[in-house]
């Protein structure tokens, strides 16, 4: 198919297109040791908490919805999947998979946020379980149970809310890999993005069974 | 040296390739966008400074000479949160890293020159915001924001300050990203890592702490904003939260914080010290290394800002012992420039002062902080005004210093001027005088027992304060002169060509100012660092 | 003038000098390496100036030996001087057992002090001398801190849990208390005095001052009150009875101590740990009991513990 973006302008600052892919590749690394900073101050705070208030934390994590999470985990697990495949077309050169592959990621970006909202945060709201807007929880251990709340909402906010930049981001990749953007030698801009979708799915990896599966079930 | 006659405007380079206020509010060149920074960040030091000679002022009287503790509260507070975030933070990796850091690698520009131009704006929104923070309204917190005063006790604007601040956060953690990228991938041909300068290593050592530490920052600020929005209680006892906690992730950052301040100017002196005494470094990969020690064990040492805060004694010592690895390598750095001296070719222009007088308030500064990690000695000065003179020496006799030796040194190069060397002279030795005349009564009247951030304090204290005050007044005149005769001279002085002070580095293989592309051809490297003396061509 | 000039506070307590001697020796090596330093490089500036603008100076790449030297020589001063600091930090944190105990609430701005027993003072702390003293100390609201440089002795007093330090004056007189965490608007006026006196002075202003009896005695009628009896009286709740400073098993199959933390623990938030045995159905009392009244229950319950008489004394 003709592609006519498909030798990358070379930005001015590089000798050559390996040298620029390469630079891409290590500030998208250096990057995502940014995030694991980022993400690691709210999991020590977890983690501190959680070893203080054991009862109260495990009560939190039975009150949320495992069989949610775990679809929710499924469909994050696909959507890395498709990414994935999206990278490879993109360096095989088929626009046409590429933009498959994108829409999928896209779209079960969205379903993974969209479930969140209404089905989890929508329900735990309404239940009392919000803290600051709507907590009614007046149970023993309500205070490390309210601190618990706290942690979820948070954490699983700040990694909805780098989702959501995850899908705008392939949005706009989206729109140039129909256009015929990307091709074998300048595919670059999709791997990178596939680097950070990866990041994003593995945090979530982590944060599932820490906030969900605490102390047992059944 | 200078080429006299030259008109500096018949060439094309980087300040006149074009012109027009979009050309630099939308340049992607890595040379202008340091200079956004300088101005931005010499317009902070201002606002900084007015609050710190406001204070001085008002310390003249026991009671008070001037203000009500609540306006005292805001005025140190905003000293700090200026100072740090906006000064000191940015200073030296912002204006010299982001002009230096692609001319010194042999590059055309950083590896994303896009980003560093976000960088800037970036940091100029998060620091229009504090500013208004701090100045309509005042926040009261200190620059160190403790919970749960600062969460549930106030109501001043910490908010948006804390916003502010998480915002400028991204300036430097993409700064950071991008100076590591470009070392990494863009050196020029035969430029090893271990023939670069040390200014280089010196950046990137600051970089891997921009990256890895301000994120901890940023989540830390963004808990203290949706604990006061939302009253959650993840920092407040009274719903079971614990504001030790609060401690140990701002710390986790603000330590290795103060590393990022003075790194770079440690950079700039490992510069200074062999061209103005013609010699390479001595112990060149000692130094290099010790940069990257550092770095590294800035992270471990953040419990020392709480050896009284209800942590374990245990936590206490651990920290304690960290804290004197950390000046291990400081001392290397010390030994190491002062025997470049040795057998040498030494001169004596501004920049060297300002370098020669880093390494000597360095030393009696750094030293100070062994006093501190010392447990048994913290116990007595922790929160007096010893510390107060500890972290001033390190970041106005030390970063200052160092960045003010910089700005010295690669002024030529940057406006393609010199600067009368003279004024330059006498403003160095008039900061030396007035900076020792403000902080060294401060190690006395901290160690008498007297509370930092007090703004009445009890009169037998008011004599060592007086003398502080008057220093201080010395210190704001000799910043006030370089302001003057720098910005007089990117008109009036005298036109420098390329090199200048005869500096080994390929910035100065430039002319002055350089061509917007820094290089003709790219430069092929066969020189080791510092590669002055008799032995090569 | 020179009379009045000092380069340390009063050492009024058996660890300031202590103290001094490090600060000492700490400023002797800062002016000998910043002297060293200075003058070596006034040295070397003057001797190697720049004669002439052809000066080739012969190119030194350094020196292993020195540079292992300028490694060992600081390190080993460094690790003199952490050992030092160390085992005085440690002996300053350990309060002798026989130490009298008095309790430190901070607000903003000001101190509370309560005596065992019973008095309180507010900004003032009477003391005898030439006797340890441990302090326990929390805070109502937010982080402060109490300090005494003539002591030498300085903590952070936090909300939520207790902190301690402990001192033995050595000269009687008024030394200076400050608040060293910066608290609020009014940090610089939360100062206060701590008072050593003569042992049969301090007895004399003690008894003139004892309002509602011991801290002890205060404690009991708060658990009268507040009918504690009802189940730690009947079997419901576990006896109180010479826990205080004993190891309790919890149902969890962890073992603490009962040492004031834990005591204000399970008045405050009683569901965080459940002794081994009782089923979970005490509430919380948060928000009907100061500060100053747990630490009487506390003083309470330790007087609990042995029946011959005050343990604390």
């Amino acid at each position: 198919m003709a592609d006519s973006h498909a030798a990358s302008p070379l930005a001015h600052q590089f000798e050559d297109l390996e040298q620029q892919q390469e630079a891409a590749s290590l500030g998208m690394w250096v990057f995502l040791a940014t995030e694991v900073m980022f993400f690691g101050g709210l999991f020590a705070g977890y983690t501190i908490y959680r070893n203080l208030y054991p009862p109260g934390f495990e009560a939190g994590s039975h009150m949320l919805n495992v069989t949610i999470g775990a679809i929710n985990t499924a469909v994050l697990i696909c959507s890395s999947l498709t990414m994935a495949l999206a990278v490879r077309a993109a360096q095989m050169g088929k626009r046409n998979a590429l933009v498959t592959f994108l829409i999928l990621t896209t779209a079960l970006g969205l379903a993974f946020v969209l479930i969140k909202l209404t089905l989890e945060w929508r329900h735990d709201y309404l239940e009392g379980l919000a803290p600051g807007l709507n907590f009614t929880f007046a149970g023993p251990d309500a205070k490390s149970l309210e601190l618990f709340f706290c942690f979820y909402f948070i954490m699983t906010g700040v990694h909805a809310l780098h989702m959501m930049v995850g899908v705008g981001v392939l949005s706009v990749l989206l729109v140039q890999a129909w256009k015929g953007h990307f091709g074998p030698n300048h595919f670059n801009a999709v791997e990178t993005a596939g680097l950070y979708w990866h990041f994003v799915d593995i945090v979530w990896i982590f944060l599932f069974p820490l906030l969900y599966l605490i102390g047992g079930r059944y | 040296m200078a080429t006299a006659g030259e008109n500096l405007d018949t060439r094309v380079h980087y300040l006149n390739a074009n012109y027009g206020i979009k050309s630099w509010l939308l340049t992607t060149d890595h040379k202008r966008i340091a200079i956004l920074y300088m101005a931005s960040i010499t317009f902070f030091f201002l606002v900084g400074g007015i609050a710190a000679v406001l204070i001085r002022i008002h310390l003249i009287e026991p009671n008070g000479a001037i203000f009500e503790p609540a306006t005292y509260n805001k005025l140190f507070s905003m000293h700090g949160i200026i100072m740090v975030f906006f000064f000191l933070i940015p200073s030296i990796p912002a204006v010299l890293g982001n002009f230096l850091v692609p001319m010194m690698v042999g590059a055309r520009d950083l590896a994303f020159p896009k980003l560093n131009l976000l960088s800037w704006y970036i940091f100029m929104t998060g620091g229009l915001l504090t500013l208004y923070s701090v100045v309509w309204g005042g926040v009261d917190t200190g620059w160190t924001f403790y919970t749960p005063l600062s969460t549930t006790y106030v109501n001043t604007n910490v908010l948006s300050a804390a916003f502010g601040v998480f915002i400028a956060g991204f300036s430097s953690i993409l700064t950071g990203l991008n100076f590591v990228v470009t070392i990494h991938k863009m050196r020029a041909p035969g430029m090893t890592w271990f023939r670069m300068p040390l200014f280089l290593w010196s950046i990137y050592a600051t970089s891997i702490i921009f990256i890895l530490g301000t994120p901890v920052l940023a989540i830390t600020l963004v808990l203290v904003a949706l604990e006061r929005i939302f009253h959650v209680g993840i920092f407040d006892p009274a719903v079971g939260g614990d504001p030790i906690l609060f401690q140990h992730l701002f710390w986790f950052y603000s330590h290795p914080a103060v590393y990022i301040m003075v790194l770079p100017a440690m950079g700039v002196v490992s510069e200074l010290i062999p061209c103005f005494a013609r010699k390479r470094i001595f112990g060149y990969s000692f130094v290099a290394f010790s940069s990257v020690a550092i770095a590294v064990v800035s992270f471990l040492v953040w419990g020392h800002h709480m050896f009284l805060s209800g942590q374990s004694v245990y936590a206490g010592i651990i920290f304690s012992a960290l804290s004197f690895a950390v000046a291990i390598p400081s001392a290397i750095k010390v030994f190491n420039w002062t025997a470049t001296l040795y057998k040498g070719s030494i001169s004596f222009q501004a920049p060297m002062l300002y370098a020669l007088g880093f390494i000597g308030l360095f030393t009696m500064g750094g030293l100070t902080g062994l006093f501190l990690a010392t447990l048994a000695v913290d116990t007595h000065v922790h929160d007096t005004y010893f510390v107060v003179a500890h972290f001033h020496y390190i970041m106005v006799g030390g970063a200052v210093m160092g960045y003010l030796g910089g700005i010295h040194f690669w002024w030529p190069k940057i406006t393609g001027r010199l600067y009368p060397d003279g004024w330059a002279r006498l403003a160095a030795a008039i900061i030396f005088i007035g900076f020792n005349l403000t902080f060294f009564p401060q190690y006395m009247v901290g160690y008498l027992g007297m509370p930092r951030r007090y703004a009445i304090y009890p009169p037998k204290f008011q004599v060592l304060n007086v003398m502080s005050s008057a220093g201080a007044s010395i210190l704001a005149v000799g910043y006030a002169i370089p302001l003057v005769y720098l910005i007089w001279s990117m008109r009036y002085g005298p036109v420098a060509g390329p090199n200048p002070w005869g500096a080994k580095g390929l910035e100065w293989e430039t002319p002055s100012p350089p061509p917007t592309e820094n290089f003709e051809e790219i430069p092929v490297v066969t020189e080791e660092a510092y590669a002055y003396g008799a032995k090569e061509v | 003038m020179w009379q009045g000039f000092q380069i340390r506070p009063d050492q009024a307590s058996t660890i300031a000098q202590g103290v001094d001697y490090l600060y000492y020796f700490l400023t002797a090596i800062d002016l000998f390496f910043t002297a060293v330093i200075f003058l070596t490089i006034v040295y070397f500036a003057l001797r190697y100036r720049r004669r002439s603008e052809q000066d080739q100076p012969k190119q030194i790449e350094g020196s292993l030996p020195l540079e292992i030297a300028w490694i060992l020589i600081p390190l080993g001063i460094c690790v003199v001087v952490f050992l030092w600091g160390t085992s005085l930090f440690i002996r300053n944190s350990r309060p002798p057992a026989a130490s009298t105990e008095i309790f430190v609430v901070g607000k903003q701005w000001m101190w509370k002090l309560q005596h065992p027993e019973g008095v309180e003072e507010i900004n003032e702390l009477h003391v005898p001398v030439n006797q340890p003293i441990k302090l326990t100390m929390t805070s109502e609201d937010v982080i402060h801190d109490f300090s005494v440089p003539a002591f030498r002795v300085k903590k952070d007093v936090v909300p939520g849990m207790y902190t301690t330090l402990w001192f033995q004056a050595t000269k009687t007189g008024r030394f200076d208390l400050y608040c060293d965490q910066y608290c609020g608007t009014n940090h610089s006026l939360m100062r206060g005095e701590v008072i050593v006196m003569e042992p049969t002075e301090y007895e004399q202003w003690l008894s003139g001052g004892i309002r509602g009896g011991t801290m002890a005695q205060s404690g009991a009628k708060l658990y009268d009150q507040m009918a504690c009896i009802t189940c730690h009286g009947t079997g419901k709740g576990p006896s109180l009875t010479g826990i205080y400073g004993k190891p309790v098993k919890l149902s969890d199959g962890k073992t603490v101590v009962a040492d004031d933390a834990y005591l204000r623990e399970s008045v405050l938030y009683p569901s965080a740990k459940i002794v081994e045995g009782y089923r979970p159905i005490m509430p919380t009392f948060k928000g009907q009991v100061t500060e100053e009244q747990l630490l009487q229950l506390i003083a309470y319950i330790k007087s609990l513990s042995s029946q011959e008489g005050k343990a604390s004394k």
